[in-house]
């Protein structure tokens, strides 16, 4: 699986005394954050830290109010479309079509980015998703098995960098574990993982690398 | 892996909103029989053959645009119910082409809904429709659509993330259309021949409907990716 292997080595995050302002409160107070590719980044801290909003500025949602970023490759201010087809978000919500089958759903999300047919098999068979489950309209579809349907379109967008906020919450512990298997497997594969979670010994096991917020700054950063 | 260009995006959105709408029938198990309906209480409440033929153009357009907007609330709920658009947009789609494929795709629905009512009126209200009349209606129809549409649009993304959106989104809809509601109005009357006008009548707002079409679907197409980011 490709994600983005153009870019070069290039760190996937590059952020330099980054300050986002959520309705003029500085959710990100001076900010500088480098992470290399292929890690997996465990964001904790508190409600409030600033977690939710670093991950949305990497995803070009939110913008800079000052200070500057590369976000794989390219200038999260100047280049946010190029940023964007390069980094995939899961947050709370899953970004699926209810009435659409997991299959549909994939193929619309493919076909945006032009991914063909050998994409989606692809994505498909790398989560589970092939057989039955494809015909599944994803309304039907158990918590663990929607999660899943989002990480397959992280992959048939070749998403070098993937954005998780709280990728455990909602799921039984079967589907915990699947969910750090992908994301292992991701990692493997090439991508880079940011995730927050308040699972933090779960995280631990998972994350190459803790990152610590409070109050919008990074307060600590150790493997 | 090349990118696909504008149109081929607008025609991805717009396949998979008439699938969705396929898959829920809610257009026609529930926005139908809703403007149906409607058409039922306004020939209630204006009890009488001559009102009513009178009236039906307005009353027409009046119950379109009132289930318009349950269609367009529809159309961005199936977008924010799973975090469908800020997907979108972090995907990078261009959403110039996001806004004409679900503009077209509301265009269609409102269209096959205002055939329903069409019939509602002639079936309930007793109005004939002339043979001359009938281009300035159709063609009239298919503007006054569009332009509601492209309208409706603008504004669901633009409340899409507000709270309260459903409420919101008629006040600002509502008013920036009722342009739309005397055009189309005022045209369909000349199509019927209500009141004593004729069809050449209808012509010119043919004109105000086409222009109100344009300017919000040209407009749209550039504002909308910018309302929805910000």
């Amino acid at each position: 699986m490709d994600f983005h292997a153009e870019i070069g080595e290039s760190p996937a995050v590059a952020l330099q005394d980054a300050v986002a302002l959520i309705s003029d409160f500085p959710a990100l107070a001076g900010l500088d954050l480098t992470v290399a590719r292929g890690e997996i980044i465990m964001l904790t801290g508190p409600n409030g830290a600033g977690k939710t909003t670093l991950l949305r500025v990497c995803a070009g949602l939110t913008p800079l109010a000052r200070g500057n970023g590369q976000v794989m490759g390219s200038d999260i201010a100047t280049g946010r479309e190029e940023v964007r087809r390069r980094v995939g978000m899961v947050a709370h919500s899953n970004g699926l079509y209810d009435e659409l089958t997991v299959r549909e759903n994939l193929e619309f999300w493919g076909a945006l980015i032009g991914a063909g047919d050998d994409e989606v098999r692809q994505a498909m068979s790398m989560m589970g998703l092939d057989g039955r489950l494809a015909t599944v309209p994803v309304r039907g579809l158990s918590a663990g098995q929607r999660r899943r349907t989002a990480f397959a379109i992280l992959v048939v967008r070749r998403a070098g960098l993937w954005l998780l906020d709280e990728p455990h919450a909602g799921l039984d512990s079967n589907a915990r574990d699947e969910v750090d298997e992908i994301l292992k497997h991701a990692a493997s594969s090439g991508a880079t993982v940011m995730l927050s979670s308040h699972e933090h010994d779960r995280a631990q096991k998972l994350a190459t690398r803790e990152v610590r917020l409070a109050g919008g700054v990074v307060v600590g950063d150790g493997q | 892996m090349s990118s696909p260009n504008r149109l081929r995006v607008a025609q991805i959105v717009f396949a998979k909103d008439l699938r969705i709408e396929r898959r829920s029938k809610v257009l026609t198990s529930q926005i139908m029989p809703f403007a149906v309906v409607t058409l039922v209480l306004f020939a209630f409440a204006l009890d009488g053959d001559v009102i009513l033929q009178r009236t039906a153009p307005g009353l027409v357009w009046l119950a379109m645009l009132f289930s318009s907007m349950i269609i367009v609330q529809r159309s961005f709920a199936v977008e924010t119910a799973d975090g469908a658009l800020d997907a979108l947009r972090v995907a990078g789609a261009d959403m110039s082409a996001v806004f004409l494929g679900k503009w077209l795709a509301l265009v269609i629905q409102l269209l096959l809904l205002e055939l329903v009512l069409l019939v509602g009126a002639v079936v309930m209200y007793g109005i004939e429709l002339r043979g001359s009349g009938i281009v300035l209606l159709v063609t009239s129809s298919i503007s006054a659509t569009c332009g509601l549409s492209a309208v409706s649009t603008i504004y669901a993304g633009l409340a899409s993330g507000v709270r309260g959106r459903e409420s919101l989104l008629p006040l600002l809809v509502l008013p920036v259309a009722s342009p739309v509601l005397i055009g189309a109005t005022r045209a369909a009357e000349a199509s019927f021949g209500t009141g004593g006008t004729v069809v050449s009548e209808g012509w010119p707002w043919l004109g105000v409907l086409s222009v109100f079409a344009v300017v919000f679907g040209f407009g749209g197409s550039l504002a909308f990716g910018p309302l929805i980011d910000d």
